[in-house]
């Protein structure tokens, strides 16, 4: 890793699987000899709220569960304005962005109380606070690939394809394996490399 | 073979705060493990449950707090060590026991774990467990990383055995929940057999023999953590600041410091046994420091004993300025965050706090404040409590008395928000709503006319509410009690309780069926479903009419535990030809009152759309929509 300690959100909302997405990401690297830590804050997580998760990679120490602000150099984002909620606080001139650009609307939203932000501005909002930003259609994908659920994974998938993290098809399969269960590998194997295939 | 019962010693995993804590009540050799489930604490129990018969041990999901600490006792007196866990909440429920079992001690090795939830991330309160230890007189330990979890279990037994008493272990969210690196040490080939020594007698009673027990025992468990090796100094020798952490205020005390490039100049204690304190270390640190600022979550637990012991010792030590809570420099509630401690030495040691360039902070403010809109917590997408609480509102109106209703904890505790079209009034402690609609109940012999409702989840029922329903019956309260039954303590992670025809261990387990036991007692025992709206909210009216003590269980599997079991009910859709958009004279109501996540308002076509990413298929919203847009069809 380029910084240490390397430092990634993955964000989302509720019941869009982050919290299993940091969890792989987290197990791969252990494997591989790194310190890794993952906060997770997700109050309330099947149930509509912003749910994120900190990873602390580092070759040296296990560092804290949160990170300070300022201070991630990979946001993976499985809801845009996540992303936004996330760099804004987090975010500094060198981070870069992962998103899945489906919005997901607060029930805020679809009451009418408040209004969510203009797509094309909110993802330009999210290119201004990034150095490099992706936007895929990872739900998209994911329903094609049967369960919307996996829009995790691929864009662990992209990640990974992009060099953004070190993580290959075969860490990913073995701590899939070891950490959830065989036969969850398949499918989400499928999806890992669908995000790798997103990368042009 | 399950994560943590992987008997490869050495090898380097990543673990779970709580699984951290099931890993290392592996290793001490447990055979019995209780709990009720809470969250952060939900998977010390949860991941044992699932490791149980391969590793030869009992794991249960008791009926409640006091319960599981009463089973881990039993095991515990027989000579077993057993581990019992529970949130802040569940100490409370638990604590009766706790405070007679202290003075009777144990055989075996008891644990205690706690785990806070500092700002009540997922709680109803926020609440330090610590403070129970003091009037307890038990050993008390505070784990700052993933793998000290582990071994701090380990240890506890050992003090646990050694002293003949519980010890206890406080996690907090960001240990409990959080994940990091845990070394696995070797798991133990044998357990002892259970023996109830009858040649003695635990009985807490007379006190003025047991009391004395429990301080010598006290005694012992400060002799046997002064040493050890969880408190530990890290810095300058004659530090400007000495820093007084434990928990999670070490790694990110530990970050502020390197972050703000401070190490020959801060000082860093860490305390891992936090009650009876490491009083040596702490005094020969205290001597060479003439400023100390606590680190902690919650209260000022330790900062409350560090100064005790200084005013014990104030003939023999240097002046010392003393900053934390009590100051004012430390907020007194609510969890830490690596950038609150980061503020506060910066302005402590005159240096200045990293920044990022003027331009970027106020684009991320603006981010900030206009591209990421609030998220309220909601039901899931087709959860019946949604259902629920919409036939409540509807029966109320009709029956306008202007009815209250009680709530209680558990998903449906989100009833006193948006979501649940803030029907709930009140919410406190398990099984409160009932007990405090027995007692609204009451009240109509002074005159009160508005009739009272309490709702209840499954889980709670069993927990806390049947006592309560008892003291309604006896005492003819008028009140329709609503179990919403949805077969699962969903708010934790679905573990079974005394309703479920599976245990902990997965193996089949008799149903307390809760009609049967409601019809038993002689009740007035409806069951609804209530994803019939209309019904539901007619047989609410109806009962609403009737005096006495009435139960109505509206029964529906949580939304994300029929994802898992089965295909979904409906495909719905919105037929655009139908649907009268803002043309309509309900104002939005599918989704400005409703509010079903699955359902979205199209701000460009100016209608209502389902978002078949989010809709859990449960055909509910048909109903709501009066131009009968909303089509439901079998899936
Ligand atoms: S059918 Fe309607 S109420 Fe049920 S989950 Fe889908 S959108 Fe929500
Ligand atoms: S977890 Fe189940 S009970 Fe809880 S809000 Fe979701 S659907 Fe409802």
């Amino acid at each position: 890793m380029k910084k240490d300690p390397f430092n990634v959100v993955v964000t989302g909302v509720g019941g869009q699987g982050n919290v299993l997405a940091s969890l792989l990401i987290g197990a791969v690297l252990v494997d591989r000899g790194y310190k890794v830590t993952i906060g997770e804050t997700y109050g309330a997580s099947q149930r509509g709220g912003s749910v994120m998760s900190h990873l602390r990679i580092s070759r040296d120490r296990q560092y804290g569960p949160l990170m300070p602000p300022q201070q991630a150099d990979l946001v993976i984002a499985l809801e845009p304005s996540e992303a936004a909620r996330i760099l804004g606080q987090f975010g500094n001139p060198e981070t870069v962005s992962v998103v899945n650009s489906r919005p997901v609307y607060p029930v805020d939203v679809i009451s009418g109380d408040i209004t969510y932000p203009d797509l094309d501005e909110l993802k330009e909002k999210i290119r201004s606070l990034s150095r490099e930003s992706y936007f895929l259609p990872a739900t998209e994908k994911a329903l094609e690939l049967g369960n919307p659920i996996l829009s995790n994974i691929v864009l662990i998938g992209y990640a990974a394809g992009a060099g953004l993290l070190p993580i290959d098809v075969d860490g990913l399969e073995k701590a899939i394996a070891e950490y959830l269960s065989p036969e969850k590998v398949p499918i989400n194997r499928e999806a890992f490399l669908c995000g790798m295939n997103m990368v042009r | 073979m399950a994560l943590i019962s992987k008997d490869d010693p050495g090898r380097e995993l990543l673990l779970m705060g709580n699984e951290a804590v099931a890993r290392g009540a592996l290793e001490a050799g447990i055979s019995v493990a209780a709990a009720y489930p809470g969250n952060p604490s939900s998977e010390i129990i949860g991941s044992l449950a699932e490791v149980a018969e391969d590793m030869g041990i009992y794991v249960e999901w008791s009926v409640n707090e006091k319960v599981a600490l009463e089973v881990a006792a039993a095991a515990a007196v027989s000579g077993l060590n057993a581990l019992v866990a529970m949130k802040q909440n569940g100490l409370n429920v638990a604590s009766d026991f706790l405070m007679n079992l202290n003075l009777t001690g144990i055989r075996g090795g008891l644990v205690l774990v706690v785990c806070d939830d500092p700002s009540g991330i997922s709680s109803t309160n926020e609440q330090d467990s610590r403070i129970l230890v003091k009037s307890a007189d038990l050993p008390l330990l505070e784990p700052s990383t993933f793998h000290e979890a582990k071994d701090m279990v380990r240890f506890a037994f050992e003090v646990s055995r050694e002293i003949n008493n519980v010890c206890m272990i406080r996690s907090v969210t960001r240990i409990s929940h959080a994940r990091g690196n845990v070394t696995l040490g070797p798991l133990p080939s044998a357990r002892p057999k259970p023996h109830f020594d009858t040649n003695i007698i635990l009985s807490a009673l007379p006190a003025s023999l047991t009391h004395p027990t429990a301080h010598r025992r006290f005694r012992q468990a400060k002799r046997l953590l002064a040493d050890s090796t969880f408190n530990s100094y890290q810095g300058p020798d004659t530090p400007e600041l000495l820093v007084i952490t434990c928990g999670s205020g070490y790694l990110f005390s530990q970050e502020a410091v390197r972050l703000l490039g401070l190490e020959s100049r801060v000082g860093l204690l860490k305390i891992g046994t936090t009650w009876p304190l490491p009083e040596e270390l702490i005094l020969s640190r205290l001597r060479d420091a003439g400023r100390v600022l606590f680190i902690e979550e919650v209260d000022p637990f330790l900062e409350d004993n560090v100064l005790e012991l200084f005013a014990e010792h104030n003939t023999t030590l240097p002046k010392v300025s003393f900053l934390g809570k009590k100051s004012g420099t430390v907020p007194d509630l609510g969890e830490l965050s690596p950038g609150l401690i980061i503020g506060i030495l910066a302005d402590l040691m005159k240096v200045s706090r990293p920044h990022a360039d003027e331009a970027y902070s106020s684009t991320a403010t603006d981010a900030l404040r206009n591209f990421a809109p609030a998220r309220s917590l909601a039901f899931c997408p087709g959860c019946p409590h949604r259902a629920s609480y919409w036939a409540v509102k509807k029966a109320l109106a009709l029956d306008g008395r202007d009815g209250v209703v009680f709530g209680d904890i558990g998903c449906y505790a989100l009833g006193v928000l948006a979501t649940g079209f803030h029907q709930s009034k009140t919410l406190h402690a398990m099984g409160s709503g009932t007990g405090m609609a027995s007692g609204f109940g009451m009240l109509g012999r002074f005159g009160a006319t508005q009739p009272a409702i309490a709702l209840c989840g499954d889980s709670t029922f069993y927990h806390a509410a049947i006592p309560a329903l008892l003291n309604a019956l006896h005492h003819q309260s008028d009140l329709l009690m609503i179990i919403l039954d949805n077969s699962a303590t969903a708010m934790t992670g679905f573990q079974p309780h005394p309703g479920s025809s599976v245990n902990a261990m997965g193996s089949q387990a008799p149903a307390v069926v809760i009609e049967d036991l409601c019809t038993s007692l002689g009740l007035k025992t409806v069951i609804g479903d209530p994803f019939d709206l209309d019904e539901s909210a007619v047989t609410i009216y109806e009962l609403l009419q009737e005096s006495g003590t009435k139960v109505l269980i509206l029964r529906q599997m949580c939304a994300l535990v029929g994802a898992k079991k089965g295909p979904r009910r409906y495909t719905v859709t919105v037929d655009q030809d139908k649907c009268l958009g803002d043309e309509c004279g309900c104002d939005r109501f599918c989704t400005r009152v409703f509010r079903c996540p699955g359902l979205n308002w199209d701000v460009s076509l100016k209608k209502a759309r389902v978002d078949e990413a989010i809709c859990a298929g449960c055909g509910v919203c048909a109903d709501i929509c009066p131009s009968h847009a909303i089509v439901r069809e079998r899936a």
